[in-house]
């Protein structure tokens, strides 16, 4: 049994560092050169100091579970379910969260506060940033 | 002339089902007819018209009816409409209507939210037309490619960590679910919803959606329209009704996020709904809080402060506190669990009806004065505090 394709980003301005970056093995995030704060969803600007000097930065893709759920649900036909949805934080990048796949591991190994990596999973073009456990 | 006052002054609902044939125009002109003759007005008096989403092109299940369909077709002579997204969810379309009627632009306003998204299944080619789409953007890039597909997910990861921050149970939870199937058996609009009570086994065992969200803790798509009129304080003297005060509303949210927050905007608009007026919580006779999901009606208990953040759970145990004998009758119809999915105006429908003494079988005791009716989950949130004062 295979997983039908994820649904797939449409790359923009902004967003493409973030959804390509994985073919270099890098997790980016909008960063302002000015003020140093995280920007996410990126935007052209800074959210903080609204600095048009923005950039992708390669952060450090490691991360921790701040929640997550196990989701029982086929949102699509032939999607192998359970599988976990988790809300990562990403060290070294103060508030900003991502929503992912925790693979890798059974579904109940996963529990809050997990130290998590990133893995990217690609598909026609785009790398789409999971994690698996550090450990 | 500016009014300082807006009330809600007629309600109205077409029949609620699950694929029902009749068109959603015609639902949407049931629940009109019904409103104008509860508020004893006319459709040439009315000259608003306000709606939340706005008609739908891609998914018209969702919201098929416009209100400048409904201008067009009813022959509305309309000062001032409006259908939008993006504004502090479902019941800003009412809270829209209540700065129109203040401002003077309106003196009576309808404000609607048909949903189609039942019968919408059963004609795909109309109703959702633009739901196969070839890349996801906007949001839902954040949240799609990871089949975070529906806002059970995400309001699933925000329960989740409730339970584990604060220990609120599934047992607990239940009790939403619970309270809204039992309200909904004495609610004679909810019958092709909840034909049977739901029972705390059947609950415990029913399968899971997004853990700890199971089957009964999700709304069902439903058919139906709901209407509210809103009319000027100045131009109550037109109507034949018990009028009832919109004492405060509130619309606040600081990020607009699903997955970047600590808490969902219910937390900042229950706040700010007590900053407009002089009413406390302990005032309040009935609570009709949105309930998509079984998880938002503890956000906006806690957001709007009936306990402290974290006590959600607690506050619910057992369901007696919040039953129709209780100190808080939460979500007397039914809810949306229970009643089905209006999509946050039956809420405040329900409210109005609470305060007339008109529930029947679900009226809740005493001689009710003040209703909060909130709509909204994650960054969306609208409360409205109504008031026979």
């Amino acid at each position: 049994m295979s997983n039908p394709p994820r649904p797939k980003p449409r790359l923009e301005q902004e967003n493409t560092p973030f959804w390509t970056g994985g073919a270099e093995g890098k997790l980016n995030i909008t960063k302002c050169g000015d003020c140093g704060q995280y920007t996410h969803p990126p935007r052209v600007l800074c959210r903080h100091c609204l600095s048009e000097n923005v950039a992708p930065e390669a952060v450090a893709g490691t991360g921790v579970v701040e929640t997550f759920t196990i989701n029982y649900q086929p949102w699509a036909k032939d999607l192998e379910v359970p599988y976990v949805i988790a809300r990562v934080s990403l060290d070294g990048v103060p508030g900003v969260f991502l929503t992912t796949n925790i693979v890798n591991c059974p579904v109940e190994d996963v529990n809050f506060g997990d130290a998590v990596r990133v893995t990217f999973e690609e598909q026609d073009g785009i790398f789409y940033p999971l994690f698996e456990k550090a450990n | 002339m500016a009014s300082k006052e807006a009330y809600i002054t007629g309600i109205g609902q077409s029949e609620v089902g699950v694929r029902l044939p009749r068109h959603p125009m015609l639902l949407t002109l049931d629940a009109v007819r019904e409103a104008l003759d509860d508020a004893g007005l006319t459709l040439d008096q009315i000259d608003g018209v306000f709606t939340f989403p706005g008609k739908s092109p891609g998914y018209l299940a969702f919201s098929p009816i416009g209100a400048d369909d409904l201008i067009d077709t009813l022959g509305i002579d309309a000062k001032w409409h409006m259908g939008a997204m993006e504004q502090p969810a479902q019941l800003s379309a009412i809270g829209m209507a209540a700065m129109a009627v203040k401002q003077g632009l309106c003196r009576h306003v309808i404000c609607f939210r048909t949903v189609y998204e039942a019968g919408g299944m059963t004609n795909p080619e109309v109703y959702m037309s633009g739901m196969k789409q070839p890349t996801v953007s906007g949001a839902s890039q954040w949240t799609s490619p990871f089949w975070a597909t529906s806002a059970a997910c995400w309001v699933a990861q925000y329960a989740s960590r409730h339970m584990h921050e604060y220990g609120m149970t599934r047992e607990q939870l239940a009790q939403i679910a619970l309270n809204g199937s039992r309200n909904a058996m004495k609610n004679p609009r909810a019958r092709a919803i909840t034909k049977e009570e739901l029972t705390f086994d059947k609950y415990m065992s029913a399968r899971l959606i997004s853990t700890p969200l199971c089957l009964y803790d999700c709304d069902r798509f439903s058919d139906a329209s709901t209407v509210i009129i809103v009319s000027a304080g100045d131009a109550l003297d037109e109507v034949k009704c018990e009028p009832v005060r919109i004492a405060s509303m509130a619309g606040s949210v600081d990020r607009y996020s699903w997955d970047q927050v600590d808490w969902f905007a219910a937390y900042e608009t229950g706040q700010d709904l007590w900053k407009h007026t002089d009413y406390t919580t302990a005032d309040v006779d009935t609570a009709q809080f949105y309930d998509g999901f079984a998880f938002l009606p503890i956000t906006w208990l806690e957001g709007l402060g009936f306990c402290e953040k974290g006590e959600g759970g607690k506050f619910i145990e057992g369901g007696s506190r919040i039953a129709i004998d209780g100190e808080l009758p939460l979500n007397t119809n039914g809810g949306q669990l229970g009643a089905g999915r209006l999509h946050g105006f039956g809420f405040a429908h329900e409210a109005v009806t609470q305060l007339r003494g008109l529930g029947g079988e679900r009226q809740i005791p005493g001689d009710p004065k003040v209703a909060v009716a909130t709509s909204g989950g994650g960054p969306m949130a609208a409360a409205l505090l109504l008031a026979k004062d």
